[in-house]
Formats: C-alpha cells, sequence, structure tokens
C-alpha cells in the first residue's frame, strides 16, 4: 500500500519537474515537438527506474559498510553515468529499432538533474529498496507526463500571438506555473514524504 | 590589453551574455530553494565557487585530458568540489545543510558549470578561466537572488526572515509554492528581454 502511494504521489503531488523543478533544462529545449518529447520521456522513465534502486543498493550495501557516505554525489554520478553507457551499447548492438528509437536521448540523460536528484531524495526520504524503485518509477512517469503534456501545448501555441519577449523560454515557463498549479489539485489526496 | 580582454570576461556573463537570461541555463538545482533568500544566498556562493574553481583546475590540466573521457574527468572535477561544499555545509552549518538537502548535491548537474568549462575553460588559460567562472556565478546569483527576494517578500512578507511589510499584508502562499517560481522568472525574462535585450539588438 505504502509503495503505491509513494508511486501515485511522485507522479501527480510530488512531481519531480513541477515541484521541485529538476530537468528544467531538457525540459525547456526538448519540448518542442511532441515526437521527441515522447522518446526522451521514454528514456527518462526507463533510466530513473533502474539506476534509482541500483544506487539504493550501491549506497547500502558499499558506501554505508565502508563508511565513505561522503562520497555519494561521486559514486552515483558515476553509477549513472556507466549505466547509461551500457545501455547505448547493448541497444546498439541487440535492438536496432530501440536504439534508433532512444538512442540519441540516452547521452543527454547523464546530465538531467532529475536522474541523479531522485537518487539524493531516495536517501534523504530513507527509503527501502521496493520503494526507491517505485519512487523512481514514479518520477520518471511523472517527468515523461509532463514533457509530453507541455509539447502538445507548444504545439497548439505555434498559431499563437505572444509578446516577442515572452516566446520561447518565457511562455514555457508560464504554462509550467499552470501546470504545477493543476497538478497541486492532487494534494489533497496523497502527500509524498 | 591582457588586462581589457580580462575586464571582458569579467563583464560579458553579468549583462549580455548572462547564462540564466540568454541560455536560461542552470536554473534546475536552485530554483527550488528561493522561496527564501537565505537559502538561495548559500546556493548561488556555492555555484560561483564551483564554476570559478572546477573551470580553474579544468584549464589546468586541460592538455593532459584526453579528449575521449573528457566529460568523466569533468564530472569528477566538479564533483569533486561539490563534496567540499558540501561538508563545508554540513559542519559549519547543520541546519542550512538540512534545509538544503539534495539540492547541494545537485550543483554537479547545474548546465552553467560543465557549460563554462566546456565552452570555455578548455581553450584557455587557467586565470582568464578562474575569471569567466567567477563571473558567470556572480551573473547566476543577481538573477536568482532577485527571484527569491520578490517571492519571498511577496509570499512571506519578509526578506531574510526579517518582516518587512507589516501585519495589513496578506502573504501571497502562491509565491512561496513551486508555480510561484515558474510565474516571478517568466516575468523576470520577460522584463528583460523587452527592455536591456531590446536596446541591444537595435545598437
Amino acid at each position: 500500500m505504502h509503495n503505491f502511494a509513494i508511486f501515485f504521489a511522485s507522479i501527480f503531488t510530488g512531481n519531480i519537474l513541477l515541484t521541485t523543478y529538476l530537468g528544467m533544462c531538457s525540459f525547456l529545449s526538448v519540448s518542442k515537438e511532441l515526437k521527441t518529447s515522447l522518446g526522451l520521456g521514454a528514456a527518462v522513465v526507463f533510466v530513473m527506474a533502474t539506476t534509482t534502486p541500483l544506487n539504493w543498493m550501491v549506497y547500502q550495501w558499499l558506501l554505508i559498510p565502508f563508511g565513505l557516505e561522503y562520497l555519494r554525489f561521486i559514486v552515483f554520478i558515476i553509477v549513472i553515468a556507466a549505466f547509461v553507457q551500457l545501455t547505448e551499447m547493448a541497444l546498439e548492438r541487440y535492438s536496432e529499432g530501440l536504439y534508433q528509437a532512444l538512442g540519441i536521448f540516452l547521452p543527454l540523460i547523464t546530465v538531467n538533474c532529475a536522474i541523479l536528484g531522485a537518487s539524493l531524495f531516495m536517501v534523504i526520504r530513507e527509503y527501502t529498496l521496493a520503494t526507491s524503485f517505485f519512487f523512481g518509477l514514479g518520477s520518471g512517469i511523472g517527468w515523461a507526463l509532463a514533457i509530453v503534456a507541455m509539447a502538445g501545448i507548444r504545439q497548439k501555441l505555434k498559431s499563437a500571438k505572444i509578446p516577442p519577449g515572452l516566446e520561447g523560454p518565457g511562455i514555457t515557463l508560464v504554462i509550467a506555473g499552470f501546470m504545477a498549479m493543476a497538478f497541486m489539485g492532487f494534494s489533497g489526496m496523497i502527500a509524498l514524504t | 590589453m591582457a588586462k581589457s580582454k580580462l575586464r571582458k570576461t569579467f563583464v560579458e556573463p553579468l549583462g549580455k551574455n548572462n547564462p540564466v537570461f540568454v541560455q536560461i541555463l542552470g536554473i534546475c538545482s536552485t530554483l527550488a530553494v528561493t522561496n527564501k533568500v537565505q537559502n538561495t544566498m548559500v546556493m548561488t556562493l556555492g555555484v560561483t565557487f564551483t564554476t570559478a574553481l572546477s573551470s580553474w583546475t579544468i584549464s589546468l590540466l586541460r592538455n593532459h585530458i584526453p579528449s575521449r573521457i573528457r566529460m568523466m574527468v569533468e564530472t569528477m572535477i566538479i564533483a569533486a568540489f561539490v563534496i567540499i561544499v558540501d561538508i563545508v555545509l554540513k559542519a559549519f552549518y547543520p541546519e542550512m545543510w538540512k534545509q538544503l538537502g539534495p539540492y547541494v548535491g545537485l550543483i554537479i548537474t547545474n548546465c552553467i558549470i560543465m557549460g563554462r568549462v566546456e565552452a570555455f575553460a578548455l581553450n584557455n588559460k587557467p586565470l582568464p578561466s578562474l575569471v569567466d567562472g567567477f563571473a558567470s556565478g556572480l551573473g547566476y546569483t543577481y538573477v536568482l537572488l532577485s527571484i527569491a527576494v520578490v517571492r519571498e517578500l511577496l509570499g512571506s512578507g519578509s526578506i531574510w526572515g526579517i518582516r518587512i511589510l507589516g501585519s495589513w499584508w496578506t502573504n501571497w502562499s502562491i509565491m512561496i509554492m513551486p508555480p510561484g517560481g515558474f510565474f516571478v522568472l517568466a516575468i523576470i525574462i520577460w522584463v528583460i528581454r523587452e527592455t536591456v535585450m531590446k536596446e541591444e539588438s537595435h545598437a
């Protein structure tokens, strides 16, 4: 039950993009096209759902026993980078179609703050292994949901008249603000702790 | 000659090449803490420190880093400086460290740092790189601080935790919640682009 609460809370009320602003850089630059944002969203879901429990294992079973908690930033980022690299190589070798669809997005992901952010939140909130998987999966889905919704809205906006200074990032931020308000509407139901 | 070039390196990131307005880079790690001026100050100091010193270090090593693994090396150097910030905060300001939570660690993935390293430090001498990193950090600091001042003033009626507005003021609680950050940043970008940037494109 608890895991499901965390799962839904991390998609909606605690959406990693709309409540903690993580992953803004790629959110602002990639959300122009629906198709590319779907690809990037899928890649983020996959990487977040795997690296968060992976980092949990590394942190609990390697760093804590040796008293090396302060090295977690470096270790987490290496785990994420190595995992992304391995996935890219495996995709290239075994699945041509999937590589075409996701391959180009994978390198972008290593520097996506949301991925590292999910791992750091997992440590601070002291999740268990199962919970950290659900949290990673939910956060990834939440991020993907936000970027796909934004891409859809921005495609409609192409025909709208926007003040020149507000074009591009400006209007995207305003819409993101409204989306954040909409997602906050769920907060009476479940809270992310 | 060399001096005027250094000054140019210092001034550009503050104005027309400001990392936040022009490229909208690196807001991820700090925007979340801009509901309080004090937290923002600490975070942006951390970013400035890391940007300046990692630019300097990487510039020193620029001829020795193999280009194939360059990103990895850069990330490690940046992470090392962020760990220093984290340990110092934890030791001297444990309350602040607790409030900032995961955001200190997220300085590593701040795009400004990697951006300056890739665009400037890899092709320039150590001293200009240090100046460039420091100036980019300052340019970042004043934008984020102005967001924080607006949000804390309207959202809690105070600045730096000190009550400014009297009891007649009704707090705009939306300002300290996540949507407020989006709106304030959008408005600031709008104002800057309409005024400063327009003048420059006319000139």
